[in-house]
Formats: C-alpha cells, structure tokens, sequence
C-alpha cells in the first residue's frame, strides 16, 4: 500500500512536470463575462455536437477578468476568445496591443436590464428619474444635495405606490450593475448631484432600500417570489425564463419585451460582445469554425437557438456586417 | 452566618450552612439551572435536527423529479433513402426525429406551429441517434420505433412542475360544434358553463359576454376526437350558450355530443403565466394518451457531461473531473504530509526553526482557501506554464490545501503511540528507524487514515481555490486524463444554481445529493476506520 502511495505520487509529480509540455492545445479557450456565458457555452457546445472539433472550454470570469487574461499575450496558454457585456475599453486595447494580441470585435446580441417583481405584486410604470430618485446615494431637494429621504415609491412620486422601496440587485462587481448605473443612473442624474460630487450619479444607496443580492439571478428570482413588495434588477433572460412569476416593469412608458428590446425602445439594454484573437486563427484549430456557428443565421438570427436562451438578436443590417467583419478577421486598430 | 452554625433546628439537628433554608434554596436553584441547561441543550439538538432535516427534505424533494426523464417514442424512418450508409455523419438526424414527430400531427400546417411541434423533442436527439446507429447499424434500411428525450418544458409539464392541470371532468349537456377546424362557434345545451368561466378569471364584457384572456385559466373542450380552446362564451336563447373557441386539434366531425360524451380540461395557472403554450399541452396530453411517452430512469444525468440543455446535462463529467483531481490531491498530500508529521514527530531536533515550522503548519490550516488558488495560478500556470482547466493543477493546488491537514492529523495520533511502545523497541536493539516505521506507524496508522479521509472530504467540497486555475467552467467533453480540461462537482452545482432555466433547478439538487453521498460515505469510511483498528492505551 505504501508503496504503491510512492510510486503513484511520485507518477503524479513526473505527469505534473510534463504536463507544460503537453503537445499543442487542440480545444478552444474563451474567457470572460458572466452574462454572455450562457449564450456562449451554447455555442460551444452546437460546435462539439456537430462533431467538427473538440468542445471549446467555456469560463465565467467576468468582463474585466476575462480581458485581462484575453489581453495577456499570444500563445498556448492564453485564451482565445473573451466574452464581454461591454465594448473593449482603450486601457484594455491598448495592453492587448502592447503584448502583441490583436482583437476582432464581434458584437453578438443585445441584453435587456429589467426592474421586476413578482406576479402578487403590482406593476408600475417608472421613469428613470424615479429610479433615480429612488436609488441614488444623495438626491437634490430643493436645490439642495442630501442624502436619500425617501422611503417609499410614493415618497418619490405620488402616482407609484405606498410600498417600501426594496430593490434587490447585483454588486458592484457585477457588470448588469455597470450597465445599469451607466444606463439608468448616469443618463437620469440631476445637475446639483452631478455637480457636487464626481461620481455621485454612480454611487448607489446604502441604507438597506438597495440590497446587493449576489451575483447569482436565480437567486434574486427566488427572494422576490417571497416579498411581492420587493424589485429586482437584472438580466432580460431571467425575466424571460421566469415568466410565470415575474412581471417586468415599464420603464419610460416601455414594456421590456423581447421585440421592445431588439427594436431599441426599451431604453434598458447594453450590446454584448464576444473578442477573437486573430493571431490564434489557424494555430489553435476551430477557430474560424466557432465564429462562423456564432454569427450563423441558426445560432443568433431571431429564431435562432440564441434567442431561445434570451440573447436579443441585432437588426438584419447589423448583423450581416458584423458576420462579414468577423469573418474577415478585421482586427481593431489596425 | 455564624449564629446559624451555633443555632439548632427543629428537628434537633445541628443547622449548618450546608443544610439551612438558604443552602436547600441554592440547592433547589443548582437543580434547577441543571434541568434548564439540559432543556436548552436538547433544544439546541432539536432546532439544529430541523434544519438539517428541513435542508434534507427541500433538497430530496427538489431532486427526485431530476431522477427521471420522459422519452418519446418515434417511427423514424432510416431507410435508404433518408441514411446514406456511406455517409453517416452527413445526415441530419435532427430533421428525420423532427419529421416523424410533425407526421403524427398533420393537421399543425402553419411555420410557427411546426417550430413549437419540433420543440417538443430535446435539441440532441441527432446527437443520440447518430451515435446509436453508430453502435448498432443494424437499425438502418428501415422504420425503427426510438425512443427520444422529451424537451425540458415538455418533460417539466409532465412531472406536473410548470402548470396545475385539472382532470378531465364530462360536460352534463350537449355540445355543438359550427365547424371542425379553425375559428368556431360551439353551442352548449346549458348555462352551467358562463359560471364556470366566472369562476377562473374570465373578464365581464356587455350583455352577459364573458371573455377569456391569456390572463385567465385556459378551458379546453375535448370531443369528437378534437380539442376545442374557449376563448368568449355569451348567454343565448332558450338557456344555451354560445362559445368562441380556437380548434387546437381538428374534430372528426361537427354532429353535436350528447351530455356526457365531451369533457372539460381546465389548466388553471394562465397561459400568460407558464412558458408551455395550451397547443403544447394538448400535443403532449394525446402523444401520453396513446401511450407514446414513457417515464424512465434518467441516464443522461447520471452518465453524460455537461450541457446547456436541462434534458442533456449530467453529472458524471464533473464526477470524473473530480475523481481524477482527488486522486491527484491524495498522491501528493498524503506521502508528503505523513513523511513531514513523522520527520517533526520523530525524529527532528527540538528548537527555534521546528517551533516556527508547527506554528506556521498550523497558521496554513487556517488560510482562506481562496489565497491557494492564487498560489497555484501564480505558481504552477504562469511560472511553470502547465495548462488550465486540468485536473492535476487542481489537484496540485488542493493538496496544498489539505497538507496541513493531514500534518496535524498525522502527528496527534503519532503523539498518541505512548513512549513505551517506542522504548520497548529500542531496548530491544531496533534502530530509530525500525521503531518508527515497525511499531509506531502501523499503530498511529487508523488515526492518520483518519485525518486524511477528513481532509480529503474537505477538499471534495471546495470550489473557491479552482476558481483562478480554471477549473470553474463550462466544459462538455469528460476528461480522459490528467491534463484534460475538467470540473469538479461542487462547480457543476454551482453552475447548475446560475443557469436561468427553470429544468436546472431539479439538476442542481440532484448533483448536491450525489455530492452529499460522496461526502457521507468518506466519512463513513473515517468512522469505520477508527473503530475498527483504533488501539486505546
């Protein structure tokens, strides 16, 4: 027995050595947001059904993680693609340049931010100067910038309900909350705050009306089937997938629907995105393979299985020049 | 205090401190806060009882439905003319399952109805068939009844997880169709069904008109061999009522049914509020009927790897990915680990630098686990550039983890070997080594094996560290090595509770049971260990 512990560590060890040594990497690496994953992996996984290649290895890093392992350099041991709810930022460009990585930006989809509730309670129609109100660190009042008063909806305007403002949410690390707070919060600032402090339109309550609910949705879905009063915020596809206990709210008199969405009614919606590494093209098999299954018109077209997983589709003209683009490998910045 | 000493009692007793009022009431009180603290003390046992048994039984009962899968069988038609032989991997297979299933339904003609139709059936069906004929060519050059896995809508509908479902109740008064597809008027003999309709949420319009909206229940109207969908009933002449429907299934004919020859199927939870349309109900109600779909153990889960799809995810990648890393964790840990508890044990030298090692062995114990997944994605990936995702740095990096462990274990039950074993050997002419390895070994043996079980049913549980090496991902292939790309478990589990589809949610309480009953018989094997070869001097 002991013997055989020995000789099996010492095995181990010997593979663990070898294993930088591996002969080339024949299975895709993507990186990136939590957001696009689910549409992501479902690629990936079309693509290793098929048979083609090997089943790309899809992780939740997040964004900004994703970027930075993205941006690393070239070579077996960075990843391929990078998954992102934002555009590439410069700092981001500007390292992937500095380390030799060329980026081909595909945009794949739009994502729908929703304020939600569950079914027992009311639906309303909200603005996003009440979101504002109503969520913001400090709030002018009467010219005056003070921290947060209000604690109910009708504190905030007079048509919305007399219920508590309890609004469930994701944390600052969370890209929704980017996207919210630049969509919402940013857009719907007042002068006096934005004047009195730098960053005051981007800073969220504290004071337990703003509940920062994990990054894990389903988890938001289960706490609002339990409070009717409370709101949540986060990803269309939650809302979508939970239809028969969520309700969405309108926000500037606009359902967020799948078609209000991709129309670009819904004032709501971020672009998603997902970054190809050219120099990776023809060294690390199945690469132009997995850029054409996702700008295919099966993948994320309007009836496409994307769009069965909640990724809004772009409008027909997008989307062909963004397939066209990919597909000639059109790098940034170059 | 001292005249109670010099006093007598009653009884004639000397009254001394110890038996005065006083000292039978701090008496009484010492009984007392002693029956309270075992009171509290077995409330304690209870309340922390119920929460496991609560945790359990949520979780039992969440899983359960996850055990089993429905699968559809199909006449698919492989014949010559569909399956070039010589061109297996060309076929769409998915087209052949999808076009038997739309045969059995030739009345759906419109493109949006098809789309559902084909959406009744798992999305890897191809997958599955391909691979069958694969193993069994024999299946081709004719029609094969082949069973397919349901969609996990379809498969969540029939576990009674998406809709609460009425049964089939007889209509106690003739019903008259106007035509047998299409928009139709349909004629009941009676008044019992504008009550009926109130009941579930039908909205008040003019004139005694009821309208049913996707908001209210969905009432469905079988005869005749068709299913009828009401959508607005209006008071007539002579008590009657005249309905609005929506024919979902064509009806053989429009002769009226006699009381008692139509039933009435009420889907309470609004169509509005379920993600299973009244069509797909009434398309798997008579695909179940006629005996086509059938409940069976669900092997997909236990026996595939991940999946994007509920009805296609499994387990058993992650249960490989797992297995590989764990072995990896125990080939290092363990050697190192006991080779270090019997060097500082046994043989090292008492002083300032052995001090600093134990307590710096014990201050690792307590490192959050988090800060050994940086390790390694500092370490092992950018320094000695091995690959990510793989089983052997996982495994590399939770032996870290668990080496402290093990060294703590290991050198209390070495501790535990009383000195005269070990001086019984020497006296006797055995070498420090021979002592050690010959008589204090095998005795401390149970406790160390016991440590490390324990520490390796610590590690079995920890996602945290795999985090930065990669390990937390989606990947669909099981791994076949070492240096694979795999994950563990408790990572599928986690990945499972993210998913927004509502299938994931029966998956990630079955992976935890499989997870629980790892973690339970480790243990087991711990205890078993102790009492069976544990010595007690």
């Amino acid at each position: 027995m002991k013997k055989f512990l020995l000789t099996a560590s010492a095995a181990a060890l010997a593979l663990a050595a070898s294993a930088g040594y591996a002969a080339a990497r024949d299975q895709i690496q993507i990186v990136g947001s939590s957001t696009v994953f689910p549409f992501t992996t479902a690629v990936a996984e079309k693509l290793g059904q098929s048979g083609k290649i090997k089943t790309p290895v899809v992780e939740s890093t997040g964004t900004g993680g994703g970027m930075k392992l993205f941006c690393q350099g070239v070579g077996e041991n960075t990843a391929d693609f990078t998954n992102a709810s934002r555009a590439i930022k410069d700092s981001e460009l500007k390292t992937c340049k500095a380390n030799g990585v060329t980026p081909v930006e595909i945009k794949v989809g739009f994502d729908g931010i929703v304020l939600a509730n569950s079914k027992a309670g009311t639906v309303v129609d909200l603005t996003k100067e009440q979101i504002f109100k109503a969520l913001a660190k400090n709030v002018a009042v009467d010219g005056k910038v003070v921290p947060n008063p209000y604690t109910s909806w009708s504190d905030v305007d007079a048509s919305l309900p007399a219920t508590k403002i309890e609004v469930l949410g994701p944390p600052p690390t969370s890209g929704t909350r980017d996207a919210f707070v630049e969509l919402v919060m940013d857009a719907a600032c007042q002068e006096e705050v934005k004047a009195a402090n730098e960053k005051g339109c981007g800073e969220i309550r504290e004071d337990g009306a703003f509940v920062e609910a994990g990054e894990n949705d389903n988890l938001i879905v289960q706490k609002l089937e339990a409070n009717p009063n409370a709101f949540g915020v986060f990803g269309f596809s939650f809302l979508d997938q939970n239809a028969d206990k969520l309700q969405g709210h309108k926000v500037d008199g606009v359902e967020p629907t799948f078609e209000n969405i991709a129309s670009g009614d819904y004032g709501v919606s971020r672009s998603l995105f997902v970054y190809a590494k050219k120099e990776h093209v023809g060294v690390i098999p199945g690469m132009q393979e997995f850029i054409a299954e996702y700008t295919s018109e099966a993948a994320w077209g309007p009836d496409g299985y994307l769009a069965d997983k909640g990724l809004i589709p772009l409008p027909d003209d997008e989307r062909a020049k963004w397939a066209e683009d990919a597909k000639a490998l059109k790098g940034m910045g170059s | 205090m001292t005249d109670a000493i010099s006093s007598f009692g009653a009884v004639g007793r000397p009254v001394s401190i110890h038996t005065d009022d006083a000292a039978k009431a701090r008496l009484k009180g010492r009984y007392r806060t002693e029956t309270w603290f075992k009171w509290l003390g077995a409330a304690a046992v209870a309340v922390a009882g119920l929460f496991l048994v609560l945790l359990l039984s949520t979780i039992v009962t969440q899983a359960i439905p996850a055990l089993r899968q429905n699968y559809l069988t199909l006449p698919i038609d492989l014949s010559a003319a569909k399956v070039d032989p010589a061109k297996l991997d060309e076929v769409n297979y998915d087209a052949i399952a999808q076009e038997a299933l739309t045969a059995k339904f030739p009345d759906v003609t419109s493109r949006q109805d098809k789309r559902l139709l084909r959406g009744l059936i798992s999305t890897g069906t191809g997958v599955f068939l391909r691979k069958d004929i694969a193993a069994d060519p024999g299946m081709l050059g004719g029609t094969v009844d082949y069973a397919v896995p349901l969609d996990d809508f379809a498969d969540l509908y029939l576990k009674g997880l998406l809709a609460d479902v009425g049964s089939d109740e007889a209509i106690s008064t003739s019903v008259t169709p106007s035509q047998t597809s299409g928009d139709i008027d349909l004629t009941f003999g009676d008044d019992a069904m504008l009550a009926l309709a109130r009941g579930h949420g039908a909205t008040e319009g003019e004139n005694g008109r009821l309208t049913l909206t996707s908001g209210a229940s969905s009432l469905l109207v079988a005869f005749n061999g068709g299913t009828v969908k009401l959508t607005a009933l209006s008071p007539a002449a002579n008590g009657t009522v005249i309905a609005k429907g929506t024919v979902i299934e064509a009806l053989d004919s429009t002769a009226p049914a006699a009381s008692g020859q139509a039933f009435l199927r009420v889907i309470e939870t609004p169509e509005a509020s379920r993600k299973i349309s009244d069509k797909v109900i009434v398309w798997l109600d008579t695909l179940k009927s006629a005996g086509l779909i059938e409940s069976r153990f669900n092997s997909i889960f236990f026996f595939t790897g991940a999946s994007r799809e509920p009805e296609l995810a499994g387990v058993w990648g992650a249960v490989v990915g797992s297995f590989l890393t764990m072995i990896v964790t125990l080939a290092i840990a363990f050697p190192i680990g006991v080779s270090a508890a019997i060097y500082l044990e046994e043989f090292a030298p008492k002083n300032r630098l052995t001090t600093m090692i134990e307590v710096n062995i014990n201050n690792l114990a307590a490192v959050p686990s988090i800060v050994f997944g940086l390790l390694g994605l500092a370490v092992f990936l950018n320094f000695f550039g091995m690959p990510r995702s793989a089983p052997v740095v996982g495994g590399m990096v939770l032996a870290l983890m668990t080496l402290p462990i093990i060294i703590i274990a290991s050198r209390a039950s070495l501790r535990a070997v009383p000195p005269s074993i070990r001086e019984a050997a020497l006296g006797i002419g055995a070498s420090k080594v021979q002592t050690v390895f010959h008589h204090v070994l095998p005795l401390a043996m149970p406790g160390i094996m016991t440590g490390t079980i324990l520490g390796m049913a610590h590690a079995l549980g920890e996602t945290a560290p795999l985090l930065m090496i990669g390990m937390v991902a989606f990947i669909v292939d099981i791994p076949g090595g070492f240096t694979d790309p795999a994950t563990i478990l408790p990572v599928q589990i986690f990945m499972w509770a993210d998913f927004p589809e509502a299938g994931f949610q029966q998956k990630t309480s079955a992976a935890i049971l499989i997870l629980l009953v790892f973690l339970v018989i480790m243990n087991a094997i711990a205890v078993i260990l102790r009492r069976r070869f544990e010595r007690r001097w």
